[in-house]
């Protein structure tokens, strides 16, 4: 198949959020191995959400507003496992209308 | 100092396991407390969604009269898709759409809330925007949780998580480790909504019944997965998933948004959802490690039950009906210990793993037990065969002046050249031996 661009922040707006602004539920525990001990950086693509984008230098950043806690971060960063991952607070993160 | 228990149970989610546990519990007359991390039950949940009838109907045997049901599916059908082309099967009959309906398509936002209203009604206590952060121990007993409230702390004489695939509960008390990438699948799906009489007249069907389409091959671009198409009554809902280790490994690095808008573009896919609105974007784990994956699900004061236990069945995509089955198991557990005052200690929450080997859910996931193990150390089975199959139906079909002879030994060949004799016979012993 040929290789297609996907604007994923287009699907996103058709979701619906309640964001816990100044509290990310997911943190990266130290910038440091994203930048030069991981490889792959696989969070930069197989996150659905596209919530990990590296930067030119190699930094990779984490923007977790659109969220779709599905937990895949977490479980793929297992030679560092440099993913802090909870839960939103009560209420907060995707409200899915349909599911 | 031990703190005294202000309910039976606590059970920590409201998904169909979590809804299925506390309406079993709340009936029989025991003091039930659900937390649910949403702003209502369902805004966290995602699933295909398909629900098999017969699991809800021991529990709520009347849930037709009532529930939020989408269509009752009366056509399954199994594509196996090239890059241009499907072959497959249909299976549709008409005893399908004769009551009682055995499976429906559901939204999961608009079912999970009215089996939760069920739940109210039979008397639990459910609070919702609220996520429970620990266990709370006494030695080595559960005996209540923390939720992230104001004097949040809850005790109870058991506890059942049903926090779903990513039980960070489970894994912080150490009932088990992380999961691991080859033992769960990533989905990812979308809505798209269109008038009822569109879908009607492209599938073929009439005002109340559907069609489920699975779809295996080159849409998921040599990883071990499926697609999906299923009617709603006024949407379809597309996806796909496949093993989160795949995805991982994938040298082409194939973003999982990629691959399904890849997949909606196939030209055996594009017509069908052609004008759709999409409406939704969702993703999501499943837990398809299957038998071996399963991990301890009961101990002193606490049960798994649903996801949080990696109750699915991938075999034959059945998820929410385990699920259902796991929360009554382990309610009718703490029934019968509470009935009998056995206590809460792992020797008498042992029933509920009897329990559930004697039911279907056991057996299923044992009869399957090496699947996972096959299919992903073979990624032929979605590559290189669909290929060939839909290769070889080409073949035969076109008529182009060979003869069929001919045209057998074409296929036969490149059968042989795609995947040597040995390595055809080996895979199909490799699937009869997983499937017997």
């Amino acid at each position: 198949m040929t290789a297609i661009t996907v604007n994923v922040e287009e699907k996103l707006f058709q979701n619906r959020y309640r964001v816990d602004a100044g509290r990310p539920h997911i943190k990266i525990k130290d910038a440091d191995i994203c930048t030069n001990a991981c490889g792959s950086k696989s969070c930069t693509f197989v996150c659905p959400a596209s919530c990990y984008k590296t930067e030119g230098n190699g930094n990779v950043t984490l923007i977790t507003d659109g969220c779709l806690e599905c937990g895949s971060c977490r479980i793929i960063c297992s030679e560092h496992m440099n993913v802090e991952w909870e839960y939103p607070r009560g209420g907060h993160g995707i409200l899915f209308k349909f599911g | 100092m031990k703190k005294p228990s202000q309910f039976d149970a606590i059970v920590v989610g409201a998904g169909p396991s979590g809804n299925a546990c506390a309406y079993t519990l709340a009936k029989a007359g025991l003091k039930v407390l659900q937390i649910e991390r949403g702003e209502y039950p369902g805004s966290k949940n995602v699933q295909g969604a398909i629900l098999y009838a017969n699991a809800l109907e021991q529990i709520i045997p009347d849930f037709r009269d009532d529930a939020p049901l989408e269509r009752h599916i009366i056509e399954q059908r199994m594509w196996l898709l090239d890059e241009t082309s499907f072959v497959g099967t249909h299976i549709r009959s008409e005893d399908y759409n004769k009551p009682p309906y055995n499976r429906y398509t559901i939204l999961r936002a608009q079912f999970d809330k009215w089996f939760s209203s069920k739940v109210r009604e039979a008397g639990a206590l459910l609070i919702c925007e609220t996520t429970v952060n620990h266990l709370i121990m006494d030695g080595d007993q559960v005996v209540g949780v923390q939720c992230d409230r104001m004097q949040g702390d809850v005790y109870a004489d058991v506890v059942i998580l049903a926090d779903g695939v990513n039980s960070t509960l489970a894994r912080k008390a150490g009932f088990h480790g992380e999961i691991k990438s080859e033992n769960v699948a990533l989905a990812v799906k979308e809505i798209l909504f269109m008038p009822e009489e569109t879908i009607r007249q492209r599938f073929n069907i009439g005002e109340e019944s559907g069609v489920v389409i699975e779809m295996v091959g080159r849409i998921t671009d040599g990883m071990m997965g499926t697609g999906f198409l299923y009617t709603n009554k006024e949407s379809l809902t597309i996806g796909v998933g496949c093993m989160l280790g795949d995805f991982k490994n994938n040298p082409n690095r194939t973003s999982p948004y990629v691959l399904l808008e890849q997949m909606k573009r196939h030209p055996a896919i594009a017509p069908l959802i052609e004008g759709g609105e999409m409406k939704e974007y969702c993703a999501h784990l499943i837990p398809e490690g299957g038998f071996h994956a399963i991990p301890q699900i009961y101990g002193n004061g606490w049960m798994i039950v649903g996801d949080s236990g990696g109750f699915v069945n991938a075999v034959h995509r059945e998820g929410s009906n385990l699920a259902m089955t796991t929360g009554r198991l382990a309610a009718e557990t703490v029934i019968n210990a509470k009935a009998a005052s056995k206590g809460y200690r792992a020797d008498s929450l042992k029933a509920y793993k009897t329990a559930l080997d004697d039911s279907f859910v056991m057996k299923d996931l044992y009869k399957y037990r090496d699947m996972p193990k096959v299919l992903h150390k073979n990624p032929q089975f979605f590559t290189s065969y669909p290929d060939m199959v839909a290769q070889a139906a080409r073949t035969m079909i076109t008529v182009d002046g060979v003869d069929k002879k001919t045209k057998e030994r074409e296929i036969f060949a490149s059968f042989r050249k795609t995947r040597k004799l040995t390595g055809l016979v080996g895979d199909a012993y490799k699937l009869w031996k997983a499937i017997r």
